[in-house]
């Protein structure tokens, strides 16, 4: 699950391993592989046992893990405060209905246009536009300061919300449209079109969704962690200590920061896609400030620069007010829409402000951060005095010069 | 001519309304290097206050009730989190202002719930004509308050002692410290001050026209954002004259409607973002912000 679990591994690859660490750490190295095999049939087997609301609640986490993953690389890699992430989301799930969706009245209001093309072409060109808008932002991203960038970017978000209320022939205006079905190569993500059982479980959009979403989470979380472990990753990270330090080593700072900018908004276009096929309509108060926000909560959270930690955090502020809702008669304090006491999505979002308060002032490596930490000392531990034996030679100097590109203590170190 | 005229003079007193918000933010970020993106929500604090208390304590005493709500509000803020976070990267502090603004707008937005709290201004809903040129006479007693308020500020900033200590402790943070300037204590008085600023941007920025206190204000606080950044965030005559811009393309947006219908419908409200935005791309720090230089 975690690419920081290689951390270790990293400090062992600069010098040849001592004898008998190998198979001292071969059972950890095995374990590693074990639980993701584990973790990924769990996954793949869900749909099989589990009701439809935690499929739904498992696409839309998906699609917030996508988002929070490439606004990680802006942000929490690269230093680059955006809070323009939601208009990025709207430009992916806007292209993606107006170029999939039909022509159509939509009562006696101004026509809806729509280009009726195959899905996965709204979906690829959604993504190539969200990457387009980015790339017209980024000469004013990249000449910008860290927080001057933060500021600008909310007057995208606002301009993005004003397009959707006024562009109604594309966007359905205020009251938004309803978003056209996935399919791919004729097999349709809907309802029964062509009805499917497996292992006599009825396969229906909840179940077809959340396997689409666990392949693109999956593809978005594997081409990040590579990313960020290639020349153009370290590049990233430099920018982020330090521009002149990375201009020194010959780091294009400009053209580097206007990459992370492409890269973070196809992300986000993308999730919007997403979001757009797991609600069903796109509407433009689905893409507000408060969006934007969210999407920094839940990198936050994960812990800035972790792609695991985004995973992590997408999915606990995707999940958090949904599960509130759910168990709303069950928890204290939280009631169903309505009744007295605190609605569900209000409870989620006083916790996760003062999580944002108390991961910054105690923990600024977030859940990703805070299991590292946990590791370590378990591994410490469990390893004993012998634990100091392959740092004390040579390999000292260099293994401590080898930190993995998103180890959270690096950026541990950095944010305070 | 007459339209002009008195769009211009909305936009001006509009404009001086966010450019008390935006100067309280510059404070903020040239005293404690945050970037406050709590002000809307200590603004909305202000004009909620002022509007539950006006009923029961009279409008007079519940204003000052509220610029000090919105005060201790900001300085606690600046105690209990910013304080203790000194010499973090400004990212994080600004997400974390960021927390605090979620908790606290969500409160209020739960206790405003769908109404409109009105409050009532001694001075009502009329408005005056200057020479047929109308406006409202909140509008009118906002601009001169806040001229008198900026003024003020000008001044404290140039010859108090807190005015000096706050411009050393900008200008370099750590010889200001050594020649025995208490860092904390400037942070904390702009945090003050800014929270005063708020507070009496909030009292005027819920009167005629505009119909009460309603979860909207936050977004209309919002607009001061752009003032800062436009007139460079750590230039305190930049935050002036950016507010009074955007003042002044959000009249003109919203005035010309007709003639801009091709932009939209509620165009003023994404005009100033939009000048902004056009603004940050020819001047990366603003009209007046100290330009970084780094020579490599």
């Amino acid at each position: 699950m975690s690419d920081t679990l290689s951390a270790p591994a990293g400090a062992g690859r600069a010098s040849a391993p001592p004898p008998g660490s190998a198979s001292r750490r071969s059972p950890a190295r095995l374990l590693k592989p074990l639980l993701l095999v584990a973790l990924l049939v769990v996954l793949l087997a869900l749909p099989l046992y589990v009701e439809e609301f935690w499929l739904r609640t498992g696409f839309a986490v998906a699609g917030a893990i996508v988002g929070a993953i490439g606004l990680n690389l802006l942000v929490g890699t690269t230093g680059q405060l955006s809070l323009a992430h939601a208009f990025f989301l709207a430009v992916g799930a806007v292209s993606y209905t107006y170029i999939s969706g039909e022509s159509g009245g939509l009562g006696t209001r101004a026509a809806l246009r729509g280009l009726e093309l195959p899905p996965i072409v709204g979906m690829v060109v959604g993504v190539l536009l969200a990457g387009l808008a980015g790339l017209l932002f980024s000469p004013i991203a990249a000449r910008l300061r860290g927080i001057y960038l933060g500021v600008a970017s909310l007057g995208l978000v606002f301009i993005g919300v004003h397009v959707l209320n006024t562009w109604t022939p594309v966007t359905g205006g205020f009251n938004g449209r309803s978003v056209p079905e996935f399919s791919l190569f004729g097999f349709s993500f809907g309802n029964d079109d062509p009805q499917l059982f497996v292992l006599g479980v009825p396969f229906r959009a909840a179940e077809r969704l959340w396997y689409l979403g666990l392949v693109l989470a999956l593809l978005a979380y594997l081409f990040a962690r590579n990313l960020l472990r290639s020349r153009p990753g370290r590049a990233l990270q430099t920018l982020r200590d330090s521009e002149v330090a990375a201009s020194v080593m010959g780091v294009n700072v400009q053209a580097y920061k206007a990459r992370v900018f492409l890269v973070s908004s196809m992300y986000a276009g993308l999730s919007g896609v997403m979001y757009a096929l797991s609600i069903g309509s796109i509407a433009p108060e689905s893409f507000g400030l408060t969006v934007s926000i969210l999407y920094l909560a839940m990198i936050v959270l994960g812990g800035l620069g972790s792609v695991a930690g985004a995973a992590l955090g997408a999915a606990f502020v995707t999940a958090l007010p949904l599960v509130f809702q759910q168990f709303a008669d069950v928890l204290p304090l939280v009631s169903a829409p309505g009744e007295g006491g605190v609605a569900a999505g209000i409870a989620a979002r006083y916790l996760f402000g003062l999580a944002i308060i108390l991961v910054v002032l105690f923990e600024p490596g977030g859940l990703a951060g805070f299991a590292n930490r946990f590791r370590r000392r378990g591994r410490g531990s469990a390893r004993g005095p012998g634990s100091g034996s392959p740092s004390a030679g040579p390999a000292s100097a260099s293994s401590t010069t080898v930190p993995d590109p998103s180890d959270p203590p690096a950026q541990g170190s950095s944010t305070r | 001519m007459t339209q002009f005229l008195s769009l211009l003079l909305n936009g001006i007193s509009l404009g001086a309304i966010y450019a008390l918000i935006a100067l309280g933010f510059v404070i903020i970020f040239k005293a404690s290097e945050v970037v406050s993106f709590t002000h809307g929500s200590l603004l909305l604090l202000g004009a909620y206050t002022i509007a539950r208390l006006s009923d029961s304590l009279g409008f007079l005493p519940a204003v000052l009730v509220g610029v000090l709500v919105t005060a201790v509000a900001a300085i606690l803020v600046e105690r209990f989190i910013i304080n203790r976070l000194r010499g973090a990267p400004v990212i994080s502090l600004a997400i974390v202002t960021i927390g605090v603004d979620i908790i606290l707008l969500t409160e209020l937005i739960r206790q405003i719930g769908p109404d409109i709290l009105n409050v009532p201004h001694p001075w009502g809903g009329d408005s005056v004509r200057i020479g047929g040129v109308g406006i409202s006479e909140n509008r009118l007693i906002a601009m001169g308050v806040a001229g008198v308020l900026i003024i003020a500020f000008f001044v404290a900033f140039k010859y108090s002692s807190w005015g000096v200590a706050m411009r050393a402790s900008a200008e370099d943070g750590e010889a200001a410290a050594l020649m025995g300037i208490r860092q904390g204590r400037v942070s904390a008085l702009a945090w003050v001050v800014a929270g005063v600023l708020a507070a009496v941007a909030a009292l005027f920025l819920v009167g005629a026209p505009t119909p009460g206190v309603s979860a909207a204000a936050y977004t209309v606080a919002l607009r001061a954002f752009p003032a800062a950044i436009l007139g460079g965030l750590d230039s305190t005559g930049g935050a002036l004259v950016g507010g009074l811009l955007i003042g002044i393309t959000e009249a003109m947006a919203a005035g010309y409607q007709d003639q801009l219908s091709f932009l939209g419908r509620g165009f003023g409200e994404v005009a100033p973002y939009v000048v902004m935005i056009i603004v940050l791309l020819v001047r990366p720090s603003g009209l007046f912000g100290t330009k970084e230089l780094t020579r490599v």
